[in-house]
C-alpha cells in the first residue's frame, strides 16, 4: 500500500523512479472503487482515464527539482471552485455548477504537479460537523461505519484515513478540518486566518473560513503548507506576513516549551474518556522536555454562542446569492440545517436584534482575542481537545441540535481568534480515534509542526489504520 | 388655507469614471459596451467563492470630492454589506458604507443659502434589467456590465427650501464633480441619478415634518424641479384635508408631469447592514491622506470669485467655458496673458461665449490664444486722443468732403474713415471712427 507512506517518502521514490505516478493514481482509484460505496468520501470522482493520462505525463516529466507533491494524487473538499469541473459545496442548488474559474489553492496544488482524483463530500455549505448534512450520501467513519466521520470536511479525512489519497485540501470555519481529522485519526491544520488565499472557496462565514491541508502527519502538513501559504492580491484578507520554511521546524527539540491547558476546555461537557487521552498526551510532551501549565480563558465558555451568532449572520449574507434567479437549483433545495442557519443569522442581523446579538457577539469576539493574547504571553502554545466527545452514531446529532452545536465548543472558539491549530491523533478510546489540537500564535504554524512532529516521532497513533482497511487485509 | 414651507433633502448618485470597476478588474464602461455582459467576471457576477478587492482610485476620488465639498474625512473607514433581493443584485447584497462613510459634514453654497452635506460614501452600482419580448414572450434580461461600477452617494441635510434651490444645488454638485474630473455625470444614461425627500412644514412650525416622500430616479434637473413642484401641491391638498401624506417612494412621470407611487415605505426594508468581512477596514495614514489632499484643486467657488475680482468676469459666463480643473488652469493662463497684454478679459469671455470668436480654448497654448484674440480686436488698438489728432489732420486735407458731410451727404463719411485708417495704418472700428469724425466736424 503505497499511499500509506509519507509525502516525502513518496516523492523520493517517484524521483528515483522506483514507483510511478501511475502506480499511485491506480492505487487511489482501486481504493475508491473498493471502499467508497460504504464511506461516501467523494461527491464527484474524476474520470479515471483522464487522471491516468495526466499521471503518465507526470512520470515522463519527473525531475529531481520538481515539487515534493509532483505526481501525487490528491483530493479536495467540494467547497473549492474547480474550472469546468462540477463543484457543489455539498448541496443540490449547485448540483450542476461548472465554475468558470478555479480556486487559488487548487491552482497552486495543480501547478505543483499533483493530480486531482476527486471532490470530497461535506456538510452542505460547511453547515455541520458530521458530513451527514450533505445533500448527497451521508459519509461514514472508516473506523466504525455506523459513526460519523466528523465534518464538515469529512470526505477529505475519510479519503486520507482509508488511504485513498496521500493528502487533501480541506476548509475549516469552526472546526471543519480539525474535527474530522480527530474522528478519522488523521492530521489536519486550521491555518491562521489570512495565511492561505480564500479566493474560490465557497464561503460559509467569511471572517472565519480558512483553507488548510489534511494528511497523515504533521510532517506531511508542513510540506503542504509551504506550497499553499502566501499573500494573494485577489484576497484582501490574505496576509503579507512572510511565509516560513515550515519543514525546517521538523526535528527541533521542544525542551523548555510551555504548553498551556485552558481550564475552560477541560471542564464540564468533556467526555472523561477524551479527557484521559488528552492528559496522557501531555505526558508525552513532558517527556520531550515541555512544561505543562494551566491557563484561563474565562469568556471562552461563551464561545459557542459567539461563534454561531457571527458565523450564521455571515452565512445568511453569503448564501443570499442562491436566490433562485441563477445557479439552476431552486432555493427550496436548501436543507433543513441550512435553512435553520440562514434564519438564525438573518434574525441576529435584523434591526432591533443586531445590537443584542450580532454586535454583542463581535464585542465578545474582541474579548476572546484579548484573552487568547494574554494566555499566549505566558505559554508558547495551548493544548486542547478537538471534540468534547467520541464520534457519534449517524443520526444522533441531527436529532439533538444542541449537542450538534456543542461539538464546536473547542474549535469554533479558536476560529474566532483567528489562531492556527494543528489537529493530530492522540490516542483511542473504546476503539475510536481521539485527536488533540495544538493552538499557536498567529502565523506560528512552524512551532505547531515542531511540536506535532516530535510527538508523532514518540507515538504511533497516526500510523494506525482504520478498521475498514484491516478487515480487508490491506 | 395654511401656508406651507417645503423641506427637501437630496440624495445624489454618480458613477465614477475609474478605468476598472469598484471591486474587480473589469472595464468600467457600461455605456459604451458593444454587448451586454461583456465586462464581467466571477466577482461582479457574484459567483460562488469570488472575493472583492477595493479600487484604490475610487476611494481616493471619493475623499477628493469630500474635501472639495468641505467635508470632514473618516480616517478609519470600512465597507458594509447592504442586503436586499433583486435580480440585478447578484450577491444578494450591495457593498456600500453604513456608519463610517469616507466623508461627512460638508456644504454646498447656493444663491438661496448653504446646503449642508451630511455624508459622501462609496458603493457599487447594480446590474441593469432589460424588459423585452423574446420569441413573443415577455422576459426580463439582466446586463451585468454595470454591476459593481463605483458609485458615490452624496446626501444633504433637509436644508433645501424650494424646487429652484434643489435644482441649483443639483446643478452645482454636478459642476463640482465634473470639475474634479471624477465622473461624467451623464444624467440621460443614468450616470448621475437624483432623489429628493420632500415634505411640507406648516408655516411657523420648527419641528421637521413627521413624514417624507421620496422622489426617486430623476434623470434631469427640470424633472427634479417639476417633480418637487407637483409634490408641493399634492401634499398641500392632503395636509389641508387634515391627513398626513403616506411615507412612500414615488416616481416622476415626465409626460403627464405627475408623480406616482412606486413603493410603500410602511414595511420599510431592513437592510441588515454589517461590515463586509471580505474587505479589511481602510485606514488613511498621513502620507496617503496628504497625497489625496494634494490632488484637490483650488475650489470652484474660489476660482470664480478670484476671476470676478481680478478680471471682472461674470461667473454666469465663465462657467460656460469649461468643466474640469485642468481646463480652469488653462483659462487662468489665458486670462493672465490677456491681462498682461492689456486686453479686456470680460470682452474676450463674451466673444467666446457668444461664438464671435471661434476658438478651441484647450487645444492651443495660451500665448497663441492671446495673440489670436489680439489680432481680432486690433480695432481698438489706438487711443481716442491719437485718433482725434489724425482726424483733425485728415479734415484739414479734405475740405470738400467735410463740406459734403455737413451738407448731409452721408457717403462722404466712408471716404473720411478710409483716409483716417490709411493714415493710422490700422483697422479701426467703423462706428467708433464715424462718431468721432461727426462730432469733430459738427464742432467746426
Amino acid at each position: 500500500m503505497l499511499i500509506d507512506k509519507s509525502i516525502k517518502e513518496l516523492s523520493i521514490l517517484l524521483k528515483k523512479k522506483e514507483i510511478s505516478s501511475v502506480d499511485l493514481v491506480k492505487e487511489s482509484y482501486s481504493k475508491i472503487e473498493k471502499l467508497d460505496d460504504k464511506l461516501h468520501s467523494f461527491i464527484t470522482i474524476r474520470e479515471k482515464k483522464e487522471a491516468l493520462k495526466e499521471a503518465e505525463k507526470k512520470d515522463k516529466e519527473m525531475k529531481d527539482d520538481q515539487s515534493i507533491i509532483y505526481g501525487l494524487p490528491f483530493s479536495i473538499k467540494d467547497a473549492y471552485c474547480t474550472e469546468n469541473f462540477r463543484t457543489t459545496a455539498g448541496n443540490k442548488i449547485l448540483d450542476d455548477f461548472l465554475p468558470p474559474y478555479s480556486a487559488e489553492i487548487y491552482k497552486k496544488i495543480v501547478n505543483s504537479g499533483s493530480i486531482l482524483i476527486g471532490k470530497n463530500n461535506m456538510d452542505a455549505w460547511g453547515h455541520g460537523g458530521s458530513t451527514e448534512n450533505t445533500d448527497y450520501q451521508p459519509a461514514h467513519n472508516p473506523w466504525d461505519l455506523e459513526r460519523i466521520p466528523g465534518g464538515s470536511s469529512g470526505g477529505s479525512a475519510i479519503a486520507i484515513s482509508s488511504r485513498m489519497v496521500p493528502f487533501s485540501i480541506g476548509e475549516d470555519t469552526g472546526g471543519s478540518i480539525r474535527s474530522p481529522s480527530s474522528m478519522c485519526n488523521t492530521s489536519g491544520l486550521k491555518v491562521t486566518y489570512g495565511r492561505v488565499s480564500r479566493l474560490g472557496a465557497i464561503a460559509y462565514a467569511s471572517s472565519l473560513d480558512s483553507v488548510g491541508p489534511m494528511a497523515k502527519s504533521a510532517e506531511d502538513l508542513s510540506y503542504l503548507l509551504e506550497i499553499m501559504a502566501g499573500r494573494d492580491s485577489y484576497d484582501s484578507t490574505s496576509s503579507m506576513t512572510k511565509v516560513d520554511k515550515y519543514s525546517q521546524f521538523l526535528g527541533i527539540p521542544i525542551k523548555g516549551k510551555i504548553i498551556g491547558l485552558p481550564k475552560e476546555f477541560f471542564g464540564a461537557g468533556l467526555d472523561p474518556r477524551v479527557k484521559k487521552v488528552l492528559l496522557d498526551a501531555t505526558k508525552v510532551f513532558e517527556k520531550l522536555g515541555a512544561k505543562i501549565i494551566d491557563v484561563n480563558l474565562p469568556h471562552f465558555t461563551y464561545g459557542v454562542s459567539i461563534y454561531y451568532l457571527i458565523a450564521l449572520s455571515e452565512t445568511s449574507s453569503n448564501l443570499g446569492r442562491y436566490d433562485s434567479f441563477r445557479f439552476g437549483g431552486n432555493r427550496e433545495l436548501f436543507s433543513e440545517e441550512t435553512k435553520k442557519r440562514i434564519l438564525l443569522g438573518t434574525y441576529a442581523l435584523s434591526a432591533g436584534y443586531a445590537d443584542k446579538l450580532y454586535k454583542k457577539a463581535q464585542k465578545l469576539r474582541t474579548i476572546l482575542i484579548q484573552e487568547y493574547n494574554e494566555a499566549l504571553k505566558i505559554c508558547d502554545v495551548l493544548l486542547a481537545p478537538v471534540n468534547p466527545s467520541l464520534p457519534s452514531k449517524i443520526g444522533e446529532l441531527i436529532n439533538d441540535p444542541l449537542k450538534n452545536l456543542m461539538e464546536d465548543l473547542y474549535t469554533g472558539t479558536i476560529s474566532l481568534v483567528g489562531a492556527p491549530s494543528l489537529s493530530i491523533p492522540s490516542g483511542f478510546a473504546d476503539g475510536l480515534p481521539v485527536g488533540m489540537q495544538i493552538i499557536g500564535k498567529k502565523f506560528g504554524e512552524g512551532e505547531l509542526f515542531q511540536l506535532g512532529y516530535l510527538y508523532q516521532q514518540e507515538t504511533d497513533w497516526h500510523k494506525r489504520l482504520p478498521t475498514i482497511l484491516k478487515n480487508k487485509n490491506e | 388655507m395654511n401656508k406651507y414651507q417645503v423641506i427637501v433633502g437630496m440624495e445624489v448618485h454618480a458613477e465614477l469614471k475609474t478605468n476598472s470597476k469598484m471591486f474587480c478588474g473589469c472595464k468600467n464602461d457600461p455605456f459604451h459596451a458593444e454587448k451586454p455582459n461583456i465586462y464581467t467576471c466571477p466577482v461582479c457576477l457574484g459567483l460562488p467563492g469570488a472575493l472583492p478587492v477595493a479600487n484604490k482610485r475610487a476611494i481616493e476620488w471619493t475623499v477628493k470630492l469630500g474635501l472639495a465639498l468641505g467635508c470632514k474625512i473618516n480616517l478609519f473607514s470600512k465597507f458594509d454589506r447592504k442586503h436586499y433581493f433583486y435580480p440585478d443584485l447578484p450577491k444578494g447584497y450591495q457593498i456600500s458604507q453604513y456608519d463610517l462613510p469616507f466623508c461627512y459634514s460638508g456644504k454646498v453654497e447656493t444663491s438661496f443659502g448653504p446646503v449642508g452635506i451630511t455624508r459622501v460614501h462609496l458603493e457599487e452600482d447594480t446590474g441593469k434589467l432589460i424588459h423585452q419580448k423574446v420569441n413573443g414572450q415577455d422576459v426580463s434580461l439582466i446586463d451585468f456590465n454595470r454591476s459593481s461600477v463605483p458609485l458615490i452617494e452624496i446626501v444633504t441635510e433637509p436644508e433645501i427650501y424650494s424646487s429652484a434651490q434643489a435644482k441649483e444645488y443639483a446643478k452645482k454638485l454636478r459642476q463640482i464633480i465634473r470639475y474634479l474630473d471624477i465622473s461624467d455625470c451623464d444624467m440621460e444614461k443614468g450616470g448621475m441619478r437624483l432623489e429628493a425627500n420632500i415634505s411640507l412644514q406648516k408655516e411657523g412650525e420648527t419641528k421637521l415634518p413627521n413624514y417624507k416622500v421620496e422622489l426617486k430616479n430623476i434623470n434631469s434637473f427640470r424633472f427634479l424641479e417639476r417633480g418637487i413642484e407637483y409634490e408641493i401641491e399634492r401634499q398641500k391638498e392632503i395636509l389641508e384635508e387634515g391627513k398626513i401624506p403616506d411615507q412612500e417612494t414615488r416616481g416622476y412621470n415626465a409626460e403627464k408631469n405627475t408623480t406616482y407611487t412606486q413603493r410603500s415605505k410602511e414595511n420599510a426594508a431592513d437592510y441588515r447592514y454589517f461590515p463586509d468581512p471580505d474587505l479589511p477596514p481602510i485606514r488613511f495614514d498621513n502620507k496617503w491622506f496628504g497625497e489625496i489632499e494634494s490632488t484637490v484643486p483650488e475650489l470652484l467657488d474660489t476660482v470664480f470669485a478670484r476671476w470676478e475680482k481680478d478680471y471682472k468676469v461674470d461667473r454666469k459666463l465663465t462657467e460656460l467655458l469649461f468643466e474640469t480643473a485642468s481646463e480652469a488652469k488653462k483659462l487662468d493662463l489665458i486670462f493672465s496673458g490677456l491681462s498682461n497684454s492689456k486686453l479686456p478679459v470680460d470682452k474676450f469671455v463674451n466673444a467666446v461665449v457668444n461664438k464671435k470668436l471661434n476658438i478651441d480654448l484647450f487645444n492651443k497654448n495660451s500665448e497663441e490664444i492671446v495673440s489670436i484674440y489680439k489680432r481680432s480686436v486690433q480695432v481698438d488698438d489706438i487711443t481716442d486722443e491719437d485718433l482725434k489728432k489724425i482726424i483733425t489732420k485728415i479734415i484739414g486735407l479734405n475740405p470738400k468732403a467735410v463740406e459734403d458731410l455737413k451738407a448731409g451727404k452721408t457717403q462722404s463719411i466712408n471716404f473720411l474713415v478710409g483716409q483716417v485708417m490709411r493714415e493710422a495704418k490700422k483697422k479701426i472700428d467703423f462706428k467708433r471712427l464715424e462718431s468721432l469724425i461727426t462730432s469733430i466736424v459738427g464742432n467746426i
